[in-house]
């Protein structure tokens, strides 16, 4: 699904990530840990074609993201849901629109997918805050509208940066089942955390491998 | 096939992406400024146009009556009249390029003095010159050559061909038919560099909507049709309106009279009504490409 091979980033002075080899196969569940800063949000911008190595290769559902036009880096979004750290939310849309915006930019009708959209916000646990602005939700509504949206588009793959920053125990809980839900459907899921109780959590649910990075590099730790 | 095909797609245009509509929030600034930049450079293209239309009209209709015919006028000692009239006859029949030539009538002649000398002309006891009107074949004539030919057989003759009037009358008109042209160019210039501007201003506003749109994987193109098709409208509407008010504008100026000359002229005539349509159209060509151009190398930017 997504190969990195001998990455380095930088963001102008200095290499931010150095020499990353990894395979994230269909299927798997990975947990990338690491410092604040260290560079978890940078590795997974690489994951979904929104920066190109400094160095090295990244390749995408088998193709090199430097050979991608526009165009195909568009299409490939909609194979990959991206929880992002900081929602990146229409604020003037209605929470609804914003989850379904995916489907909207893909030329859907969301009338068509009514029912999905409707289902897919019980799941997340939104129905009632269909109409509410993004910034009248408080965070941990927005991380789950935030996954909801991630994965209107039924994508392969689903990298999901802090996506419990917000929530409470219980909540985070619930939101991992859903992620471990999705990877049973063979979903492809990468989880960027601080939150070792979540991953020690997952260990009795589901098969998950630990990314760490620290000091440049990645670490891949025992299966969970 | 291919224009319904073609029609359609103007349609679905015009109709447009409600819901990439919402996505993307009106501007309220840009859209006023492209309404009113549409309107006063339509209102002035609609004098442009008419100013380049009537001038191509006068320099049509002067050449029209001027440059099929010529006129030779022969003034000789009273005795010899009659002797070089003929032989001035003989010369133009036999010159190519020269349809028919006429003596003028005595009551023609007459009529033509009247304005200087009043009705009761005594035509017979003045030394008046005989004239004789030439009217030119498609082709056109030798001037010189009939004049040269002229000179040998009937040394009175002289030949007036009307360049000089024609000539001065027609690069006038030239000019000013470019002049209104050149205005139309530049007003559409500046209608686009106003269009890119708003558009600019409104890409700028929109930068997080356009990022975000992008990260959920819209293609370029959706973006883009979401900006161009409102400025495109806008400045149609806009257009539309200014191309009505200039042309109430034109009706009202004082219709062309024998008295007005050229300046009076000004307007457009039968048909010439339709060319004022061209503006909005035109108009909304120069925003639909600006407003491209303008998104396209905003995106370009950003991944
Ligand atoms: N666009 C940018 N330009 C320059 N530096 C950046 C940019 N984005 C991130 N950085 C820097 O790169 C480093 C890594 O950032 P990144 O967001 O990848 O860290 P992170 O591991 O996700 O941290 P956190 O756990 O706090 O989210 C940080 O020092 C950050 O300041
Ligand atoms: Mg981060």
């Amino acid at each position: 699904m997504i190969e990195l091979e001998q990455v380095s980033y930088s963001y102008g002075e200095g290499e931010l990530l150095s020499d990353i080899s990894i395979s994230l196969s269909a299927g798997s569940f990975h947990f990338l840990t690491g410092p604040s800063g260290a560079g978890k949000t940078t590795f997974l911008k690489l994951c979904y074609g929104e920066l190109l190595p400094s160095a090295g290769y990244v390749r995408l559902f088998d193709r090199d993201v430097r050979s991608l036009t526009r165009d195909d880096v568009a299409e490939m979004r909609r194979r990959i849901g991206v929880v992002h750290q900081d929602c990146q939310f229409l604020d003037h849309l209605p929470i609804a629109d914003n989850i379904a915006l995916p489907l909207t930019v893909a030329g859907h009708s969301v009338r068509d997918d009514q029912s999905d959209l409707t289902e897919l916000m019980s799941w997340v646990g939104l129905r009632s805050r269909a109409y509410a602005l993004p910034p009248e939700l408080s965070g941990g509504e927005r991380q789950r509208a935030a996954l909801a949206r991630a994965v209107i588009m039924s994508p392969d793959v689903i990298l999901a940066d802090e996506p419990t920053g917000n929530l409470d125990w219980e909540m985070s809980q619930r939101l991992l089942q859903l992620l471990v839900e999705l990877n049973k459907m063979g979903k492809t899921v990468v989880i960027a955390t601080h939150d070792l109780a979540l991953i020690r959590a997952a260990k009795s649910q589901v098969q998950a491998r630990v990314l760490r990075i620290a000091n440049r590099h990645l670490t891949v730790g025992a299966d969970l | 096939m291919a224009q319904r095909f073609q029609l359609s797609h103007v349609m679905d245009f015009i109709i447009g992406d409600a819901q990439a509509e919402r996505a993307v929030p009106p501007t309220g600034f840009t859209a006023r400024l492209t309404l009113f930049a549409a309107t006063v450079m339509a209102f002035l293209a609609v004098f442009a146009l008419a100013l380049s239309v009537s001038a191509g009209r006068l320099s049509e209709r002067w050449s029209a009556e001027l440059a099929q015919s010529a006129t030779l006028r022969i003034s000789a000692p009273v005795g010899q009249m009659q002797a070089q009239t003929d032989a001035a006859m003989r010369v133009l029949e036999t010159t190519p390029g020269i349809a028919s030539a006429r003596l003028l009538t005595d009551d023609e002649q007459r009529a033509l003095l009247e304005p200087w000398f009043g009705p009761d002309v005594p035509l017979e006891s003045l030394p008046i010159p005989q004239l004789i009107e030439i009217v030119e074949a498609d082709i056109g004539f030798d001037a010189e050559g009939l004049r040269l030919r002229l000179v040998a057989e009937a040394p009175g003759a002289v030949l007036d061909d009307h360049t000089r009037w024609r000539k001065p009358l027609a690069a006038a008109a030239a000019r000013l038919w470019f002049l209104g042209w050149l205005s139309i160019v530049l007003i559409f210039a500046v209608m686009g560099a106003m269009i890119t501007l708003a558009a600019n201003a409104a890409l700028a506003a929109n930068a997080k909507v356009i990022s975000v749109m992008r990260l959920v994987g819209a293609l370029d193109s959706y973006i883009a049709s979401a900006f161009v098709r409102r400025f495109t409208l806008r400045t149609i509407t806009g257009a539309a309106i200014g191309m009505v008010l200039g042309v109430a504008v034109v009706l009202v100026l004082p219709a062309a009279d024998s008295q007005g000359g050229f300046l009076s002229d000004l307007g457009f005539a039968g048909a010439g009504w339709l060319w004022p349509l061209v503006i909005p159209i035109a108009a909304g060509l120069v925003a639909f490409l600006a407003t491209r151009s303008a998104a396209n190398s905003t995106l370009k930017e950003l991944r």
